[in-house]
């Protein structure tokens, strides 16, 4: 026997986690559609004549993204230009089959698309990046690329706005990651909506709370074209463990996801707490708290055979920086590896 | 006196998401379920598809008697939850699709 549709009674095909109601399948869509541009308005994501940059991997949260905000804007009048930018890591088997999937999302949903490559950007590639320094640590480096490689490329699109297709499950993670890694100054910032208008380009995340099982469901229903492989080195990371937790929670309560944003969103910082200061790098222009951002220290270490700097805590990195100075002359980002230094101990 | 129903029950079996890759990258499978004792669950189905289907580390796809969370399963396009989850009784023609959602976005 079926189970009825809360909204209008006919066969649902969706049990939604963050009301436990059934739903049918247009009941879905409408739900789902009207959140999106309830977030969207009432955290005013978007004014007339932006152009927003849609961060696309052609994953099912870009896609869907991708997909819903071309929908909205017209549905409702938004007056936004949207662009697809994607990044290309370099990591074969993984990055070059999703971005196949970006240049068809770019016919069916008839955007227009921009790709840049870390290869032009920075001299690296993932794969090369991880034959330097090992499977350990790799989205530290990839993290902090990609950021900034969504900024320029957005600024080459003369976009005035990023949006990005995190959604619910993502920031969840995020809020229990700079919990259980004492990262204040994280934890602080990473359930804001819209991040990074004071450097950079305002950024925001318009799936913010949309769970990840209904982008699936979404996109299935739909029949949204996406690609889905794990990066082949995120088995290591951090945030699987956080990832694994929170789905076990899930599964018990499927509350948790959307009530750890709200604690997130809750915190208060006390007031005798150090939080770093953001200024602008030195060397770069880019935002940064420390006189040398994050991209442009990883570069360093990657030019100068350093693969341990600036993983770990930011003062060891300037001890490790000033040596390495003092006994090579200044390079430019550009220039390959000299001899490797042998074995730096922390 | 009833005759003996069908030997077995034919069901549509597929695997997305990501998941195909834990079964040498096939994503749809006939699969003919024979009948014994007890009913076809998806709980049985679970044992079955990890003793004969499954390829490699069978820990992304269970995890104890149940699907490992992040795992999607989709009787007839609709969420198992409606359905009773692992303890709905699979019939003949059935499809089920299991949707990994443990990837990037």
């Amino acid at each position: 026997m079926p189970v009825a549709c809360r909204m209008c009674g006919g066969p649902a095909v969706l049990k939604r986690p963050k009301t436990g109601d059934a739903v049918c399948k247009d009941c879905f869509f409408y739900a789902f559609e009207n959140e999106v541009n309830y977030t969207i308005t009432n955290g005013n994501l978007f004014k007339r004549g932006d152009r927003v940059a849609v961060g696309a991997s052609g994953g099912k949260d870009s896609t869907v993204l991708a997909y819903i905000l071309k929908l909205l804007n017209e549905r409702h009048d938004y007056g936004i230009e949207l662009i697809l930018l994607s990044v290309d890591e370099g990591i074969t088997g993984y990055r070059d089959d999703s971005l196949e999937t970006v240049k068809r999302n770019q016919h069916q949903y008839d955007l227009p698309l921009k790709i840049v490559s870390y290869e032009d950007l920075y001299g690296w590639t993932m794969d090369a990046i991880v034959k330097q320094i090992g499977l350990k640590n790799n989205c530290t480096f990839c993290g902090v690329f990609r950021r900034q490689a969504l900024d320029r490329g957005a600024m080459l699109l003369k976009a005035n706005k990023i949006a990005t297709g995190h959604n619910a499950d993502d920031i969840a993670e995020t809020v229990l990651m700079n919990v259980l890694r004492g990262d204040i100054a994280r934890l602080r910032r990473c359930t804001a909506i819209t991040t990074g208008a004071e450097g950079g380009l305002p950024r925001c995340k318009p799936l913010k709370y949309t769970y990840e099982k209904e982008i699936v469901m979404y996109a299935y229903f739909k029949k949204l074209d996406y690609f889905s492989t794990e990066c082949i080195y995120s088995p290591n990371a951090y945030r699987g463990h956080a990832r694994t937790y929170l789905k076990d929670l899930e599964r018990i309560r499927p509350s948790s996801i959307i009530d750890l944003i709200h604690s997130g969103e809750s915190l208060s910082i006390k007031k005798d707490v150090k939080m770093p200061v953001q200024g602008t790098c030195t060397r770069c222009g880019y935002i940064s708290s420390n006189a040398i951002c994050k991209a442009c220290t990883l570069l360093e270490g990657l030019n100068k055979g350093l693969p341990k700097l600036a993983i770990g805590k930011s003062n060891k990195s300037r001890r490790l920086l000033d040596a390495a100075s003092q006994s090579s002359d200044s390079t430019n980002e550009n220039t390959p590896p000299k001899e490797k230094k042998k074995d730096v101990t922390f | 006196m009833a005759e003996s129903s069908q030997q077995h029950i034919d069901i549509h079996v597929e695997f997305s998401g990501g998941a195909e890759l834990l079964f040498d990258k096939v994503k749809e499978h006939e699969v003919k379920l024979s009948h014994d004792n007890n009913p076809w669950t998806i709980r049985k189905l679970l044992v079955w598809i990890k003793e004969n289907l499954l390829k490699e580390r069978p820990e992304l796809f269970v995890q104890e008697d149940t699907v490992r969370p992040g795992i999607l399963i989709l009787v007839n396009d609709a969420d198992w939850e409606l359905v009773g989850e692992l303890e709905y009784e699979i019939q003949n023609k059935d499809r089920i699709i299991f949707i990994s959602t443990l990837h990037g976005g």
